[in-house]
């Protein structure tokens, strides 16, 4: 790797890029099945965010270390063997430590060895860059697929259960005494992909360059 | 076999893959831009389920449950792998996909060319993983229930996946607000057939 700065313009712009111009799940559509399923609430919605953070930065790290190494034919089992170690680790962590939310979480932990945006960037990026920038790539990508989570979360859990990481905000402040009801709908799993459906729309309104060609 | 039609109805729509769990998002919402790509990924998932979640069950039961390995010698009786059932799991179907892969290639390029990239995309489906997971969830109690889930789940994604081609085909002729075109559209799309489906919610068969 040449002389370059640590935190030089071109590397910043591959932490801030997946939060908007290439946000994994709004503009990239990968890793989307597990950011719907666990946004019920905000708590699982951050442990999720966290894993994958964990995971996906270092196995960025790992691969591109490897990359020279790889045999092209057999770089999906290689990446996922990789992955899975990761997932096997972070799944016994949250076992340990936080037992209620990994029981919650269930399958979806297990899931992060098919979630795409983890395969996806190891593929892209991971195979053909060095390690310092792979795992700044991790990191962007993975901050741009938990504000998503979080954002997500945030509204499922105050519209559906009235609650904020399960304090009773809207009943604390009274507001069911104006007749105020929560929306059962919102904690169904339909309305996760409306949900982003309606974001996708805000940040293109926003963002424009984004919108599709007809 | 009242047991089985009842997995197999099961697992089609109440269970369904889809738009009762969200698995197989990505490629569910990145390849269903056309009838015909969505009906060949449909059938390739319908057929990697229908391998994958058996042998699964298998190595499951026989390697990796506590008391699983009391076949090769009453030692064993006491031991419990089931801790490595993420990276077998995705060690058989990365490998059932690139041998489901070849043999395809080697004995019908005619469909092998239909397939296309579909084939090797599937390892990363996360419904094909989703499936073995669920089916070591649900504890079937031999091998028969298990297939008959796999191919079960396998059909229910594939009538999503082509119901969400059609669709999108149809809207290419419709007046959807800018912001909203290609993605978004399409996510609200599935979120509205995701509460349609929820009526199957609680049937028994």
């Amino acid at each position: 790797m040449s002389k370059e700065a640590l935190f030089s313009k071109k590397n910043r712009k591959l932490i801030s890029d997946p939060l908007n111009d290439n946000n994994p799940i709004t503009v990239q559509v990968l890793g989307v099945c597990s950011a719907l399923a666990i946004t019920v609430q905000l708590k699982p919605a951050i442990v999720m965010a966290l894993s994958v953070l964990a995971v996906l930065s270092i196995a960025n790290v790992i691969i591109s270390l490897l990359r020279n190494l790889i045999p092209s034919r057999i770089r999906i089992i290689v990446q996922l063997i990789v992955i899975a170690t990761l997932v096997i680790l972070v799944d016994e962590v949250l076992e340990a430590y936080v037992y209620d939310v990994s029981k919650e979480l269930s399958v979806f932990v297990g899931l992060i060895i098919t979630n795409c945006i983890i395969m996806g960037r190891l593929e892209a990026f991971g195979m053909a860059n060095g390690p310092w920038k792979s795992f700044l790539d991790g990191l962007g990508n993975a901050f741009g697929y938990g504000w998503i989570l979080i954002v997500v979360a945030f509204f499922r859990e105050l519209l559906g259960s009235g609650t904020l990481y399960g304090y009773p905000i809207i009943e604390k402040l009274g507001i069911y005494n104006y007749g105020y009801e929560n929306n059962g709908m919102m904690i169904l799993p339909p309305m996760a992909l409306i949900t982003v459906g309606i974001l996708i729309w805000l940040q293109r309104t926003k963002n424009t360059k984004l919108i599709e060609p007809k | 076999m009242e047991e089985l039609a009842n997995i197999f109805i099961k697992s089609i729509f109440i269970d369904n893959m889809v738009f009762a769990y969200f698995l197989g998002m990505c490629s569910y919402l990145a390849v269903s831009k056309t009838v015909k790509t969505s009906i060949g990924l449909g059938f390739a998932v319908i057929f990697v389920l229908g391998i994958t979640v058996p042998l699964n069950y298998l190595i499951e039961n026989y390697l990796l449950k506590e008391g699983g390995l009391s076949w090769l010698s009453d030692e064993f009786i006491s031991i419990d792998l089931s801790f490595l059932s993420f990276i077998m799991f995705i060690a058989v179907i990365a490998s059932m996909v690139q041998l489901v892969e070849m043999i395809i290639e080697k004995f019908s390029p005619a469909l092998y060319n239909s397939l296309g990239i579909f084939l090797p995309l599937i390892a990363v489906n996360c419904a094909i993983l989703g499936g073995s997971l669920f089916m070591q969830e649900n504890d079937y109690s031999n091998i028969t229930e298990a297939t008959v889930y796999g191919i079960g789940s396998g059909v229910g994604w594939f009538l999503a996946i082509v119901a969400l081609g059609s669709i999108r085909e149809k809207i290419r002729y419709s007046n959807v607000p800018p912001a909203l075109r290609g993605l978004g559209i399409t996510y609200i799309i599935t979120g509205l057939m995701g509460i349609a489906f929820m009526s199957f919610m609680g049937i028994k068969l």
